[in-house]
């Protein structure tokens, strides 16, 4: 994948449910619109919450890939 | 490498302004106070507008570690009445030790700890209410419960809530 300028890089390894999207929802007011966050987790829940909480949230999940245990997923603010 | 191709309909959200979430929160248990305030703070975390109404031993939660009463029966009620820390589970509590157990099996996975499921809950601003009619029968007066606490209110207030709200539930 093409890597893309993250306006913030998140470390969410090691956190369970519900952090990561409580992190996510905190940390996505901090970049501006169109602002790009790159986030790395390890819990596995993580591949269907964060989906749905872009999904809930309306920004955009511009990709998610999973490396053994690491997840890396990028999302893009939309408002 | 798993890539995930994610579909353009994901850009395409509802969003969730506008959606609320009411929560009668009756058990005065660990593990479904665990639950209630994971499902209160991911609910805050999604743009939903969170209320939790704390009634009879879901006091306990947002009691302070006090020794509240004021008649016989009151005073005894409150040496038995936790605080956030002193909750047990519903099962396996074992005069204490389940709570220790479980305590540290979710420290050792990384789980947030039940008080600091209930501080991520005000700092997303859920708000947390009091039943008017538990503590007073229980006697457990306003000044004993944390100060998170935005309002003592009764069963009309909760239903006046619950009606404008997309998710009910009691726990």
């Amino acid at each position: 994948m093409e890597a893309v300028k993250a306006d913030l890089t998140l470390d969410l390894t090691g956190l369970l449910c519900p952090i990561p999207v409580v992190k996510m929802a905190q940390a996505i007011k901090t970049v501006p619109v169109a602002g790009i966050i790159e986030a790395t987790a390890t819990d596995p829940g993580v591949m269907a919450d964060i989906p749905a909480w872009c999904r809930t949230t309306g920004q955009t999940l511009v990709s998610m890939e999973r490396q053994d245990k690491l997840i890396t997923f990028v999302v893009q603010r939309v408002k | 490498m798993a890539v995930l191709a994610v579909p353009a309909l994901e850009t395409a959200g509802q969003p969730a302004t506008g959606t609320k979430l009411s929560m009668v929160v009756f058990s005065g248990d660990m593990d479904k106070l665990i639950a209630a305030f994971i499902i209160a703070t991911g609910a805050a975390a999604m743009g939903m507008e969170v209320t939790m109404f704390f009634t009879f031993w879901g006091l306990q939660a947002i009691r302070k570690p006090v020794r509240s009463g004021t008649g016989v029966f009151g005073k005894m009620l409150g040496l038995f009445l936790k605080d956030i820390n002193g909750v047990g589970p519903s099962k396996l509590n074992m005069g204490g030790m389940g709570r220790w157990m479980f305590k540290k099996m979710m420290t050792a996975k990384g789980a947030a700890s039940l008080p600091e499921l209930r501080q991520t809950a005000i700092d997303l601003g859920v708000r947390l209410q009091a039943c008017q009619m538990s503590l007073d029968i229980m006697e457990i007066k306003r000044e004993d419960l944390i100060e998170g606490v935005e309002d003592v209110v009764g069963v009309a207030a909760f239903l006046e809530n619950a009606s404008q709200s997309t998710t009910t539930l009691f726990i």
